[in-house]
């Protein structure tokens, strides 16, 4: 059936000449495979833009955590593992069913293309819930530097790190943890939000089958730049919530 | 072997029927376009039009150092003038200024492609070029800001109730436009170059674009997310750089300057390569030491990126790594210079024409060479502690950035104007304008020089009396630009509809857009080329003559 609808297709192409013009190659390409590698390779250092982005909040992070080492192991504690535990599970799922609707497209399956984005279409939702609920719980516990932090909780220490007793000004520069940490996390879930919604439009367009006819392309650059996102997040993930774990 | 070249007769040459120009007709077909040429013209015009109120920004301001005293422009006032100049300038016309023009336009057509890779995304950069200029209006409607072009904090983010967010998200915005060019001729380069056009057949003003697209693509994100953490300061009081919470201004400067500094090569590399084809155009020679200069644009891309705490010298920097950045700045003059001898060595012996174009080069060569060795004495320690934050810093990056990068884009607009348009402007008043802005120049900058020498610092409205003449002269010289920069404005519209037809090859160029007609078709060549020749090869352009003029229409 799959090779039916491509002769179909073929056959309509309104560039009547040479019949092997697909009407996905764009004019100012010679061949399909150039298009094809060109639109790769443009993804890639579109991906090497981000990597320079996201540099700028690790190489910020890495100065400070030298600087202040028991705030950022402090304000480390206070995270949710449970939940980002969650978060870097379902992130890892979405990532392979992500990887599997790149491989519908590519063996021509429309109806199992579809299923698997919308799939990766929920998990990525599920992660910006949990994330919310992370981020509202940081909020009622006064942790948002500039709108309502309080260095209250660290001084005394908490129930589980009843050592995390940091004099004031240390307690202050929890502050600096907590910047990078909305600064990195929001800014990831602002990519995971493009990526959703970017995602959404790629599905309806899926289903009017324009990717399963030979034209992978942007299934194929949508899902780096979905793993793109989803390195991003394999590197907050410990760098936020698990390296202090047990200190 | 002969190099003298008769340039043809244009009083036979025609305009061709078809050409990009008129393939169709109607707002919406240059609005929606993907045509590299025309997205190139767009740039055309609303760079032009950013360079214009960045020049009223910058006659304000020398008018108001006429005086002594703050008398035209209060001293706050005075301040948004010169921020406003300063980000108008850097990024609304000197980062776009050659690539987005004549790099666009040019690009596809020396590599032998229809188009660049990715017409959409080409469009789109426009389009944010074009909401970032609205948005940076929109500020300077609102009040302005008045952070300096650099957005220093703490100034930024905790002294100034001025537009700091609206100018932020407007440089934000315009990065993403430079990105995307600088992606699309990577890309481009890499992938769409026609059969035979090897890398060392390239024109070198390819290889200086492929440069700049890559410190464009590494350099500017980084920009982004300082920004970012900018604006999130003053929105919502995060403390990346706040040191009462316990960040560091000093990190803000270092991730500044690790796109800034690069931005300097940013501007200036796809000026150099401009002033190798024009060069080597109007010496008919090739470039001497191709693969030097060629890969003196990527050296100095890479040094490029290792060098930008020399901005940062006065402020608490580490002496050791003071010490180490004033070394890698002096390497980064090597590349600078290996380009300035390689092209007095192409017009050694050349057979040499005098030509709008050639004449901005000249004036490149000279400006670019005292604003480049500036900055080797800036570069050393010593040196940059006594004469940082003078007017000797000004007149150090207005020689590189105005004497050497706007001649070098009036240079090329100029030398690709008949191949864009299909018509010549008139010599005689281009060349009248070359050597005004020359003169203009120096009269304006020159004397800053001296004036940062003797101690007078940037940034303010009002200065010790003992530095009115020089203060007066620079003034008086500014004008004279100004009527510099206005001529070609008048002269080249004026030449749209009345210009003498130029016919596809006026100069007698080597490059492949010289082998089509001007102006050319929408999808550039009739049939794909196949190169068989080296980069300004002289003898290979003699030998087509007559023979082969491959026009449709």
């Amino acid at each position: 059936m799959d090779s039916q609808t491509l002769a179909a297709q073929t056959a309509e192409t309104p560039h009547g000449h040479e019949g092997e013009h697909p009407p996905f190659l764009r004019h100012h390409f010679e061949s399909v495979p150039q298009q094809r590698e060109a639109a790769t390779f443009g993804m890639w250092l579109f991906l090497l833009t981000e990597i320079m982005f996201f540099g700028g909040l690790f190489c910020a992070y890495l100065i400070y955590r030298n600087w202040y080492y028991p705030a950022f192991v402090a304000g480390s504690h206070t995270l949710h593992i449970w939940a980002g535990t969650t978060n870097t599970t379902v992130l890892i799922i979405s990532s392979f069913t992500m990887a599997m609707g790149v491989h519908a497209a590519e063996t021509r399956m429309r109806k199992s293309l579809v299923t698997w984005c919308i799939l990766t279409i929920i998990l990525g939702c599920a992660f910006l819930g949990i994330k919310a609920y992370e981020w509202h719980d940081e909020w009622v516990e006064q942790h948002v530097p500039g709108l309502n932090f309080s260095p209250e909780s660290f001084l005394h220490g908490s129930e589980a790190y009843p050592d995390d007793k940091l004099p004031l000004d240390m307690a202050e520069k929890t502050q600096v943890y907590y910047s990078l940490y909305f600064a990195m996390t929001g800014m990831h879930a602002l990519h995971m939000i493009i990526g959703v919604s970017l995602l959404t439009l790629l599905v309806i367009r899926a289903y009017g089958g324009a990717y399963t006819t030979g034209h992978v392309n942007p299934v194929e650059n949508f899902g780096l730049y979905w793993h793109f996102v989803d390195i991003v997040w394999i590197f907050l993930f410990p760098l936020l919530y698990l390296i202090s774990r047990h200190q | 072997m002969s190099t003298i070249v008769t340039l043809p007769d244009q009083s036979t040459a025609t305009l061709p029927r078809v050409s990009y120009l008129n393939k169709e007709y109607g707002l919406k077909s240059w609005l929606l376009t993907g045509d590299h040429k025309r997205i190139a013209m767009l740039y055309l015009i609303s760079i032009t039009f950013f360079f214009f109120i960045g020049g009223a920004m910058a006659g304000l301001i020398r008018m108001e150092l006429l005086t002594p005293v703050s008398d035209l422009l209060a001293a706050d006032t005075y301040n948004k003038v010169f921020s406003a100049h300063g980000i108008i300038m850097v990024f609304f016309f000197l980062v776009p200024s050659v690539p987005a023009t004549v790099g666009n336009f040019c690009i596809p057509i020396m590599v032998g492609a229809k188009d660049l890779a990715f017409p959409k995304i080409n469009l789109l950069s426009w389009y944010l070029y074009i909401a970032a200029g609205i948005l940076m209006i929109c500020c300077l409607a609102f009040g302005g800001v008045d952070t300096g072009w650099t957005f220093t904090t703490p100034l930024s983010t905790h002294y100034l109730n001025t537009h700091v967010i609206t100018a932020g998200l407007a440089v934000f915005i315009a990065g993403f436009s430079s990105i995307f060019t600088g992606l699309n001729f990577i890309v481009t380069i890499h992938r769409m170059r026609a059969p035979g056009m090897t890398w060392f057949r390239l024109p070198l003003f390819v290889w200086s674009h492929y440069a700049a697209s890559i410190l464009m693509v590494l350099g500017t994100p980084v920009l982004a997310i300082t920004l970012v953490l900018i604006v999130l300061e003053r929105l919502i009081g995060i403390g990346v750089f706040d040191p009462a919470k316990g960040g560091d201004p000093l990190l803000f400067q270092h991730l500044f300057w690790f796109y800034s500094h690069p931005a300097v090569y940013i501007m200036i590399l796809p000026g150099m390569g401009v002033i190798s084809e024009v060069i080597s155009t109007f010496s008919r020679k090739r470039v001497f030491g191709y693969t030097a200069v060629a890969f003196s644009s990527v050296a100095i891309a890479v040094f490029g990126f290792f060098v930008w705490a020399h901005h940062m010298f006065i402020m608490g920097i580490s002496n050791y790594s003071a010490l180490v950045f004033s070394l890698l700045t002096m390497l980064v003059a090597v590349p600078s210079a290996i380009k300035v001898f390689n092209w007095s060595a192409t017009l050694y012996k050349g057979s040499i024409t005098f030509e709008t174009p050639m004449l901005y080069a000249f004036g490149f060569l000279g400006l670019f060479t005292i604003g480049g060795l500036t900055g080797v004495f800036l570069g050393t320690l010593g040196m940059d502690i006594h004469l940082t934050e003078t007017y000797f810093i000004v007149a150090h990056f207005h020689f590189v950035m105005v004497g050497g990068m706007l001649m070098a884009y009036l240079a090329g607009v100029h030398f690709w104007w008949p191949k864009m348009t299909g018509r010549m402007y008139p010599e005689g008043v281009s060349k009248l304008a070359a050597v005004i802005t020359f003169v203009g120049f120096i009269l304006t900058f020159f004397p800053q020089f001296i004036l940062g020498y003797l101690g007078m610092p940037r940034r303010y409205a009002a200065y010790p009396p003992e530095f009115q003449v020089l203060n007066v002269f620079s003034s008086a010289g500014a004008s004279v630009l100004g009527v510099g920069y206005l001529l070609p404005l008048l002269y080249l519209t004026w030449s749209l509809k009345y210009g003498k037809i130029a016919g596809p090859n006026p100069w007698q160029a080597t490059g492949l857009e010289w082998q089509i007609q001007s102006p050319p078709l929408t999808e550039n060549f009739a049939e794909t080329p196949i190169v068989t020749h080296e980069a300004y090869d002289y003898e290979w352009l003699e030998s087509t003559k007559g023979s082969e003029v491959p026009t449709v229409g």
